[in-house]
Protein backbone atom coordinates (compact mmCIF):
# COMPACT_ATOMS: atom_id res chain seq x y z
CA UNK A 1 0.00 0.00 0.00
CA UNK A 2 1.35 3.43 -0.91
CA UNK A 3 -0.52 6.46 0.45
CA UNK A 4 1.71 9.02 -1.25
CA UNK A 5 4.77 9.17 -3.41
CA UNK A 6 7.23 11.79 -4.60
CA UNK A 7 10.52 11.77 -6.47
CA UNK A 8 13.86 13.62 -6.49
CA UNK A 9 16.89 13.34 -8.68
CA UNK A 10 20.49 14.25 -7.94
CA UNK A 11 21.54 14.13 -11.57
CA UNK A 12 20.37 15.52 -14.87
CA UNK A 13 17.62 13.49 -16.42
CA UNK A 14 18.53 10.88 -18.96
CA UNK A 15 16.70 7.90 -20.33
CA UNK A 16 18.60 5.60 -17.98
CA UNK A 17 18.35 7.66 -14.78
CA UNK A 18 15.96 6.53 -12.03
CA UNK A 19 14.63 9.14 -9.60
CA UNK A 20 14.62 8.54 -5.88
CA UNK A 21 11.14 7.65 -4.67
CA UNK A 22 9.71 8.19 -1.25
CA UNK A 23 6.54 6.40 -0.19
CA UNK A 24 4.54 5.40 2.81
CA UNK A 25 4.23 1.64 3.13
CA UNK A 26 2.05 0.73 6.10
CA UNK A 27 4.03 1.66 9.23
CA UNK A 28 7.20 2.64 7.40
CA UNK A 29 8.40 5.49 5.26
CA UNK A 30 10.33 3.99 2.38
CA UNK A 31 12.98 5.81 0.38
CA UNK A 32 13.90 3.76 -2.65
CA UNK A 33 16.16 4.17 -5.69
CA UNK A 34 18.63 6.09 -3.56
CA UNK A 35 21.68 6.65 -5.72
CA UNK A 36 25.10 6.46 -3.98
CA UNK A 37 25.36 10.27 -3.77
CA UNK A 38 21.99 10.75 -2.02
CA UNK A 39 22.68 7.70 0.17
CA UNK A 40 25.95 9.33 1.25
CA UNK A 41 24.11 12.58 2.06
CA UNK A 42 21.77 10.58 4.28
CA UNK A 43 24.72 8.88 5.98
CA UNK A 44 26.06 12.36 6.70
CA UNK A 45 23.02 13.37 8.81
CA UNK A 46 24.43 12.35 12.23
CA UNK A 47 27.82 13.97 11.54
CA UNK A 48 26.11 17.11 10.22
CA UNK A 49 24.30 17.66 13.52
CA UNK A 50 27.63 18.17 15.29
CA UNK A 51 28.23 21.89 15.90
CA UNK A 52 31.82 21.35 17.14
CA UNK A 53 34.27 23.85 15.75
CA UNK A 54 31.51 26.23 14.67
CA UNK A 55 30.56 28.57 17.50
CA UNK A 56 27.71 30.05 15.41
CA UNK A 57 26.15 26.60 15.05
CA UNK A 58 26.52 25.83 18.77
CA UNK A 59 24.96 29.22 19.55
CA UNK A 60 22.04 28.51 17.24
CA UNK A 61 21.29 25.03 18.62
CA UNK A 62 21.50 26.28 22.19
CA UNK A 63 20.07 29.76 21.96
CA UNK A 64 19.31 31.69 25.17
CA UNK A 65 15.76 31.61 26.58
CA UNK A 66 15.69 35.35 27.19
CA UNK A 67 17.48 38.57 26.43
CA UNK A 68 21.17 38.07 27.31
CA UNK A 69 20.91 40.88 29.84
CA UNK A 70 18.82 38.52 31.99
CA UNK A 71 21.96 36.80 33.22
CA UNK A 72 20.39 34.87 36.10
CA UNK A 73 17.72 33.38 33.86
CA UNK A 74 20.27 32.48 31.19
CA UNK A 75 22.72 30.88 33.62
CA UNK A 76 19.97 28.80 35.26
CA UNK A 77 18.91 27.65 31.79
CA UNK A 78 22.48 26.64 30.96
CA UNK A 79 22.72 24.67 34.16
CA UNK A 80 19.37 22.87 34.20
CA UNK A 81 17.74 22.95 30.77
CA UNK A 82 20.62 22.79 28.33
CA UNK A 83 21.79 19.32 29.45
CA UNK A 84 18.23 18.05 28.88
CA UNK A 85 18.21 19.55 25.39
CA UNK A 86 21.58 18.00 24.61
CA UNK A 87 20.25 14.63 25.71
CA UNK A 88 17.11 15.05 23.58
CA UNK A 89 19.10 16.00 20.47
CA UNK A 90 21.60 13.18 20.99
CA UNK A 91 18.82 10.57 21.36
CA UNK A 92 17.20 11.75 18.12
CA UNK A 93 20.53 11.58 16.29
CA UNK A 94 21.25 8.09 17.64
CA UNK A 95 17.85 6.84 16.45
CA UNK A 96 18.54 8.20 12.97
CA UNK A 97 22.07 6.74 12.96
CA UNK A 98 20.65 3.31 13.85
CA UNK A 99 18.09 3.52 10.99
CA UNK A 100 20.87 4.54 8.60
CA UNK A 101 22.75 1.28 9.32
CA UNK A 102 20.54 -0.22 6.60
CA UNK A 103 22.60 1.70 4.06
CA UNK A 104 25.78 -0.13 5.07
CA UNK A 105 24.81 -3.47 3.54
CA UNK A 106 26.80 -5.55 1.09
CA UNK A 107 25.19 -4.23 -2.08
CA UNK A 108 27.37 -3.38 -5.06
CA UNK A 109 29.15 -0.04 -4.52
CA UNK A 110 27.20 1.81 -7.20
CA UNK A 111 23.83 0.12 -6.75
CA UNK A 112 20.84 2.15 -5.69
CA UNK A 113 19.76 1.65 -2.09
CA UNK A 114 16.54 1.50 -0.12
CA UNK A 115 15.89 2.88 3.35
CA UNK A 116 12.91 2.10 5.56
CA UNK A 117 12.11 4.46 8.43
CA UNK A 118 9.61 3.22 11.05
CA UNK A 119 6.87 5.87 11.44
CA UNK A 120 7.45 5.89 15.21
CA UNK A 121 10.93 7.29 14.44
CA UNK A 122 9.45 10.22 12.48
CA UNK A 123 9.90 12.72 15.33
CA UNK A 124 13.54 11.71 15.79
CA UNK A 125 14.13 12.18 12.07
CA UNK A 126 12.44 15.61 12.06
CA UNK A 127 14.59 16.67 14.99
CA UNK A 128 17.90 15.35 13.62
CA UNK A 129 17.22 16.78 10.15
CA UNK A 130 16.45 20.14 11.73
CA UNK A 131 19.64 20.03 13.81
CA UNK A 132 21.64 19.22 10.68
CA UNK A 133 20.00 22.00 8.62
CA UNK A 134 20.59 24.60 11.34
CA UNK A 135 24.22 23.56 11.82
CA UNK A 136 24.94 23.58 8.06
CA UNK A 137 23.26 26.99 7.63
CA UNK A 138 25.23 28.43 10.55
CA UNK A 139 28.55 26.95 9.36
CA UNK A 140 28.21 28.41 5.86
CA UNK A 141 26.40 31.54 6.99
CA UNK A 142 23.98 31.30 4.05
CA UNK A 143 22.14 34.48 3.14
CA UNK A 144 18.33 34.60 2.96
CA UNK A 145 18.65 34.68 -0.83
CA UNK A 146 20.73 31.51 -0.88
CA UNK A 147 18.31 29.76 1.46
CA UNK A 148 15.50 30.47 -1.00
CA UNK A 149 17.53 29.14 -3.94
CA UNK A 150 16.25 25.57 -4.16
CA UNK A 151 17.49 24.89 -7.67
CA UNK A 152 21.18 25.87 -7.60
CA UNK A 153 23.01 23.73 -10.09
CA UNK A 154 25.58 22.39 -10.76
CA UNK A 155 27.30 21.76 -7.44
CA UNK A 156 30.68 23.42 -7.89
CA UNK A 157 31.94 24.02 -4.37
CA UNK A 158 31.65 22.85 -0.77
CA UNK A 159 29.27 25.75 -0.22
CA UNK A 160 27.00 24.59 -3.08
CA UNK A 161 27.09 21.08 -1.66
CA UNK A 162 26.13 22.44 1.76
CA UNK A 163 23.15 24.22 0.23
CA UNK A 164 22.07 21.10 -1.69
CA UNK A 165 22.37 19.06 1.50
CA UNK A 166 20.29 21.60 3.42
CA UNK A 167 17.58 21.55 0.72
CA UNK A 168 17.60 17.77 0.47
CA UNK A 169 17.12 17.44 4.23
CA UNK A 170 14.32 20.03 4.03
CA UNK A 171 12.64 17.98 1.31
CA UNK A 172 12.73 14.91 3.59
CA UNK A 173 11.33 16.93 6.46
CA UNK A 174 8.43 18.12 4.28
CA UNK A 175 7.64 14.55 3.30
CA UNK A 176 7.75 13.28 6.89
CA UNK A 177 5.56 16.18 8.04
CA UNK A 178 3.04 15.42 5.33
CA UNK A 179 2.90 11.80 6.39
CA UNK A 180 2.52 12.67 10.10
CA UNK A 181 -0.24 15.11 9.19
CA UNK A 182 -1.98 12.48 7.08
CA UNK A 183 -1.84 10.03 9.99
CA UNK A 184 -3.26 12.51 12.53
CA UNK A 185 -6.10 13.43 10.15
CA UNK A 186 -6.95 9.75 9.69
CA UNK A 187 -6.88 9.22 13.49
CA UNK A 188 -9.13 12.19 14.16
CA UNK A 189 -11.72 10.99 11.59
CA UNK B 1 -7.33 36.08 53.38
CA UNK B 2 -5.89 33.04 51.60
CA UNK B 3 -7.73 34.07 48.44
CA UNK B 4 -6.19 37.52 48.61
CA UNK B 5 -2.69 36.08 49.00
CA UNK B 6 -3.20 33.78 46.03
CA UNK B 7 -4.36 36.67 43.90
CA UNK B 8 -1.37 38.79 44.83
CA UNK B 9 0.93 35.86 44.00
CA UNK B 10 -0.75 35.64 40.58
CA UNK B 11 -0.19 39.35 40.11
CA UNK B 12 3.52 38.77 40.64
CA UNK B 13 3.61 35.80 38.25
CA UNK B 14 1.49 37.28 35.48
CA UNK B 15 2.11 38.50 32.75
CA UNK B 16 4.91 36.61 31.07
CA UNK B 17 4.86 35.95 27.39
CA UNK B 18 6.31 33.31 25.12
CA UNK B 19 7.79 34.91 22.02
CA UNK B 20 8.94 33.03 18.92
CA UNK B 21 11.45 34.75 16.64
CA UNK B 22 11.97 34.33 12.91
CA UNK B 23 14.52 31.87 11.62
CA UNK B 24 15.08 31.56 7.87
CA UNK B 25 16.03 27.88 8.12
CA UNK B 26 13.05 26.30 9.86
CA UNK B 27 10.34 25.19 7.46
CA UNK B 28 6.96 26.92 7.67
CA UNK B 29 5.14 23.59 7.83
CA UNK B 30 7.44 22.45 10.62
CA UNK B 31 6.87 25.61 12.68
CA UNK B 32 3.09 25.26 12.24
CA UNK B 33 3.24 21.65 13.44
CA UNK B 34 5.28 22.66 16.49
CA UNK B 35 2.74 25.37 17.47
CA UNK B 36 -0.08 22.84 17.14
CA UNK B 37 1.75 20.31 19.28
CA UNK B 38 3.12 22.57 22.00
CA UNK B 39 0.11 24.86 22.48
CA UNK B 40 -2.65 22.60 21.15
CA UNK B 41 -3.69 25.32 18.72
CA UNK B 42 -5.89 24.44 15.74
CA UNK B 43 -4.08 24.56 12.41
CA UNK B 44 -5.54 27.95 11.38
CA UNK B 45 -4.34 29.64 14.58
CA UNK B 46 -0.95 27.95 14.38
CA UNK B 47 -0.56 29.11 10.77
CA UNK B 48 -1.53 32.67 11.71
CA UNK B 49 1.23 32.77 14.32
CA UNK B 50 3.71 31.14 11.94
CA UNK B 51 2.98 33.81 9.30
CA UNK B 52 3.32 36.56 11.90
CA UNK B 53 6.74 35.23 12.83
CA UNK B 54 7.68 35.06 9.16
CA UNK B 55 6.44 38.55 8.24
CA UNK B 56 7.03 40.56 11.40
CA UNK B 57 10.02 38.69 12.82
CA UNK B 58 8.26 37.62 16.01
CA UNK B 59 4.96 36.53 17.45
CA UNK B 60 3.63 36.27 20.98
CA UNK B 61 2.38 32.72 21.23
CA UNK B 62 1.11 32.65 24.76
CA UNK B 63 1.01 34.76 27.90
CA UNK B 64 0.34 33.89 31.50
CA UNK B 65 2.07 32.45 34.53
CA UNK B 66 5.85 32.28 34.49
CA UNK B 67 6.21 28.59 35.30
CA UNK B 68 4.05 27.50 32.39
CA UNK B 69 5.67 30.00 30.05
CA UNK B 70 9.09 28.57 30.96
CA UNK B 71 7.87 25.08 30.17
CA UNK B 72 6.59 26.23 26.77
CA UNK B 73 9.91 27.92 25.96
CA UNK B 74 11.76 24.75 26.93
CA UNK B 75 9.51 22.65 24.68
CA UNK B 76 9.99 25.07 21.77
CA UNK B 77 13.77 24.87 22.18
CA UNK B 78 13.43 21.09 22.09
CA UNK B 79 12.00 21.57 18.60
CA UNK B 80 14.88 23.97 17.83
CA UNK B 81 12.75 27.08 17.49
CA UNK B 82 14.07 30.46 18.58
CA UNK B 83 11.87 31.19 21.57
CA UNK B 84 12.21 33.55 24.49
CA UNK B 85 10.43 34.32 27.68
CA UNK B 86 9.62 37.99 28.20
CA UNK B 87 7.94 39.91 30.95
CA UNK B 88 5.28 42.27 29.70
CA UNK B 89 6.58 45.74 30.42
Amino acid sequence: MCSSCMGISSSQRSKKSVDMEICRREDKLEISELDPFLAELLRQIPASTNPEGAPAAEKRLFSPPADRSKTEQCSEWKLYVEPELRRLFRTATETVAADLEQLNGNEKPFANRKLRIPTQHADAWLNALNQARLVIAAKYNFSDGELCDHYRSPIGSRRDLGLFQLNFYGFLQEFILREIDGCSEKTSD
Amino acid sequence: MIEKETRSQDDVDLPWQVVVHNDPVNLMTYVTMVFQRVFGYPREKAERHMLEVHRKGRSILWSGMRERAELYVQQLHGYLLLATLEKVS
